[in-house]
């Protein structure tokens, strides 16, 4: 089952070089690709963070105008889901999901190399409305409508121009891509597994990426649908979502957030994924509870198409509309709850290793637990109609997506950047970049909870002083600069490891799932003959004979 | 870092500046009921952040590896169907519990039985200003809505129903009520039954788009004299003072007279505010400055200086014209 790395072919051409990358459809090459691209997306999704924290950081500012401010966030937020979060768990699902499951590429390897390319453009097509949005003379370039884009705003008649078409048709080209890969995704680990691997030895990253998968196939479809009849409303004279012709706001939101709310977990469940790996390695013990843990991902999949109006409780649903959606909403807290009690019975009884994967798992579990616990307070939908709309509900989210869903990835980059490149990451500056982004992530984001509570909304370019909100917010824009110092040293990391790195060797976290079985990084075919597994942690097997998991299963 | 953060909620708590728009300083029945809920709601949270918060650092600080270990594995442990059970069943059960609370909140603010005297208006919300219609009274203000104080006792609440001319809005005074959507297509509403008088802020908490961020809110509430007072003046017609009639005559014909109404004159529009009794309101561009001469002659000339985005034009007057439409303008009272 060992191989070693093939000697590398002598230096190619740049231009060669460039033609293998673009014309790949090998799934390690396609998993940096996608992994590159929500890169480059994040420091730029990062940076319109920044310029809306400058603006906010005193009342009264005039750092940029309220056209450019709505810009940003709504910029901001769509590249940081659709073009950041996306494109990475699916590059990690692309790169990790074949070596896993022990095979030796995707299922549909054509198709996953237009999926990327579909999605590559979808970005491209978003950011080209800086350059074309001005269809009309002061019309204004990149889309203002927000990340969920309510109608009636985005009708004609209070958007103007183009920039709004360019974010309904960047959402559906890179759409169309997302169901390309989940379907590609599902496929792989339900048809590609090495013999012996059944779904119940599977490891729990695949599990989880199946259900990802899954959902991706089933919500995209609904935020594809509202696109093309908002497309057909400003083109075509429809009225789907217009208003002043007895089209309906309210549609809209269940369209987008029937979407919007399972895409929270569509980006969470691979998180779950890394640390359903990371934590047990560093812990030096098996996933604790691996059925219930599955159990607990399925049903947080099904109970995630369920919840979404919880974003629509001051929309004046009725009471009885409001109870339901609270129940259903509570009631994911408890597979929620399942699966972190589970990893901290991983890590119960074991021997804790603090390397810079772990600490950020370590994050990953203390702040999500605060931001289910700001869910729980957001689910009760009295207190959601003070909260909704407000600062918030914007520290919530981010609590999880940055607090967790990024805690994790980081963990995953120091995980298998050693796999994917061969080289080590520097554990010196790991534990620079994580101490720096914890003090910068709780200075934005738990300060950011307050403001809310105190009665400011999101979306706001200015404020008015002598409202309680002047201190919070310098201190929630001072985080920021801790959070973008931690983020340089991260990407020098990478860097400098790539070339002065200490080289990787196989697996060099003595980890026992498939992909440390091949080289690092793996050559192109994967395994040099297909592996064939008896248990969920084959290279366990292998590295104690005298007490093998498949004795016990 | 997180206990600065609770440190910080809790000195929101009641009590607090008037000026502040806190929520855990309710002053009216659907804000108090959100209050009671959050609290206990905040407790249940904080017990669970305790024990699990606990339970992590336990294990972080006691399951470390050691700098004596002796590199063996630790046991393998793959699961207990009886842990699994206790942390299945008692997060249902806090579920279940959280749920019928919540629920009846719900119902006690959405399902309120109003009683005959309750005061009806209908809060239209426009990019980025509000119209306050008073139906039984026959009238429209705008941006400062007027409410009777009502009695703990003998209540007397007043019933806001909720349109929008235009794109989505939402009505948001933290320390009277949750928030509630203005939706073009739909009728929304909600109610409030302020305790005691006085000015609550508070803004427009959907985005809306340009000038969402100016589209401010303030609720005067006050004694039932007082506002039987207040609506008779606001039912008088339009003052008609000679000594402004040039700029009077400037204003009835410029494009003034296409958005603003001027309630007993030819000013009829409906896109912006109702100007008729102007000067009877604190503030002016739905609370962007205050309703000063200056700032009044400085909003009609350029609106931009304290709205951009906001969708009255610049009139382009002269001086005189200008500040004969400021002199007329301050007579509205």
């Amino acid at each position: 089952m060992l191989v070693t790395a093939p000697a590398r072919a002598a230096t190619r051409p740049l231009f060669d070089q460039l033609h293998d990358w673009i014309t790949t459809v090998d799934h390690k090459r396609l998993g940096i690709l996608y992994i590159g691209y929500a890169l480059v997306f994040l420091v730029i999704g990062g940076i319109e963070a920044t310029i809306m924290r400058i603006q906010l950081a005193i009342p009264h500012n005039h750092f940029v105008s309220p056209q450019v401010f709505n810009r940003m966030f709504t910029m901001h937020g769509t590249t940081m889901i659709f073009f950041v979060a996306m494109p990475v768990v699916f590059g990690f699902a692309n790169y990790l999901a074949p070596l896993m499951v022990g095979a030796r590429d995707m299922a549909f390897p054509r198709l996953n190399a237009f999926s990327f390319w579909m999605s590559a453009l979808g970005g491209i097509i978003l950011y080209f409305s800086f350059f074309g949005g001005s269809g009309l003379y002061g019309a204004g370039s990149a889309p203002d409508v927000g990340w969920f884009a309510y109608a009636p705003l985005t009708a004609q008649a209070f958007s103007p121009g183009h920039s709004t078409d360019y974010w309904t048709i960047g959402l559906l080209v890179s759409g169309v891509g997302s169901i390309g890969t989940a379907l590609n995704i599902v496929a792989t680990i339900l048809c590609m597994r090495c013999p012996g691997m059944t779904l119940g030895r599977m490891p729990m990253f695949a599990w989880l990426n199946l259900v990802m998968a899954g959902l991706v196939l089933v919500v995209v479809s609904p935020l594809t649908a509202a696109q093309i009849m908002l497309m057909l409303d400003r083109y075509l004279g429809a009225h789907f979502f217009d208003t002043q012709a007895g089209g309906s706001a309210v549609i809209w939101m269940h369209f987008f957030w029937i979407f919007g709310h399972p895409e929270v977990y569509v980006l969470v469940i691979p998180a779950f994924a890394f640390l359903s790996e990371i934590v047990p390695v560093f812990s030096r013990k098996a996933i604790f509870g691996y059925s219930i843990m599955v159990a607990a991902t399925l049903t947080i999949g099904f109970l995630s198409l369920g919840v979404w109006a919880h974003h629509m409780f001051t929309i004046g649903m009725t009471s009885y509309g409001n109870a339901f959606f609270v129940g259903s909403t509570m009631a994911i807290s408890v597979p929620t709850g399942i699966k972190i009690f589970n990893w901290l019975g991983t890590m119960w009884g074991g021997k804790i290793i603090f390397k810079t994967p772990m600490l950020f798992c370590i994050g990953f579990l203390f702040q999500f637990l605060i931001a289910g616990l700001t869910g729980i307070m957001l689910a009760a939908a009295p207190f959601n109609w003070q909260l909704s709309g407000s600062y918030f509900v914007v520290a919530h989210f981010h609590y999880v997506i940055v607090g967790g869903i990024l805690f994790a990835l980081f963990g995953a980059f120091y995980y298998w950047f050693p796999k994917m490149m061969g080289k080590m990451l520097d554990e010196t500056l790991g534990k620079w970049h994580f101490w720096l982004f914890v003090i910068g992530f709780h200075l934005t984001f738990d300060f950011m909870h307050i403001p809310g509570i105190l009665g400011m909304p999101r979306r706001i370019y200015t404020y008015e002083p002598g409202r309680g909100w002047e201190t919070l917010n310098i201190i929630v824009s001072i985080g920021v600069v801790f959070q973008a110092a931690a983020i340089l040293i991260f990407v020098f990391n990478m860097i400098w490891s790539y070339f002065k790195g200490k080289a990787a060797g196989n697996d060099p976290w003595d980890a026992w799932t498939l992909e440390w079985a091949t080289a690092s990084p793996p050559p192109d075919y994967n395994f040099a003959t297909i592996p064939a597994v008896r248990s969920r942690r084959p290279l366990w097997d292998l590295k104690h004979p005298e007490d093998p998991d498949w004795k016990y299963e | 870092m997180l206990c600065i953060g609770w440190a910080g909620m809790a000195m929101a708590a009641p009590g607090g500046d008037p000026a502040v728009p806190s929520i855990f300083s309710p002053a009216s029945t659907p804000a108090d009921s959100v209050y009671h809920l959050s609290l206990f709601v905040l407790e249940v949270c904080f017990l669970i952040f305790i024990v699990v918060f606990g339970l992590l650092a336990y294990s972080v600080v006691k399951f470390r590896r050691r700098p004596d270990d002796d590199g063996r594995e630790p046991a393998q442990i793959y699961g207990s169907n009886q842990v699994e059970l206790a942390w299945t069943v008692i997060p249902i059960l806090i579920v279940v519990v959280l749920f019928l609370a919540t629920a009846r909140v719900i119902h006690a603010v959405e399902d309120f039985r109003f009683p005959p005297n309750t005061t009806e208006i209908t809060a239209v919300g426009h990019q980025f200003w509000w119209e306050f219609q008073y139906p039984q009274q026959g009238f429209i203000t705008a941006n400062e809505l007027h409410v009777p104080v009502s009695d703990v006792k003998t209540p007397t609440p007043t019933h806001i129903t909720l349109l929008s001319a235009d794109t989505d809005h939402s009505f948001w005074v933290p320390i009277l009520a949750g928030k509630t959507d203005l939706i073009p297509n739909r009728t929304n509403s909600m109610w409030i039954d302020p305790h005691e008088t006085g000015v609550y802020v508070g803004q427009c908490a959907q985005y809306c788009g340009t000038q969402h961020a100016k589209m401010l809110l303030r609720v005067i509430v006050q004694s039932r004299e007082d506002f039987n007072r207040w609506l008779a003046e606001q039912q008088r017609p339009a003052e008609n003072a000679d000594n402004v009639a040039k700029g009077r005559q400037v204003f009835e014909t410029t494009a003034c007279v296409n958005c603003h109404t001027v309630a007993g004159t030819n000013a009829h529009g409906k896109f912006g505010p109702d100007l008729t009794h102007l000067m009877s309101r604190g503030t002016i561009a739905a609370g962007a400055a205050l309703n000063s001469r200056e700032n009044l002659r400085q909003w009609i000339k350029d609106p931009e200086v304290f709205k951009p985005g906001s969708l009255m034009p610049a009139m382009q007057l002269d001086d005189q014209d200008l500040n004969a439409v400021t002199d007329y303008l301050l007579s509205l009272h």
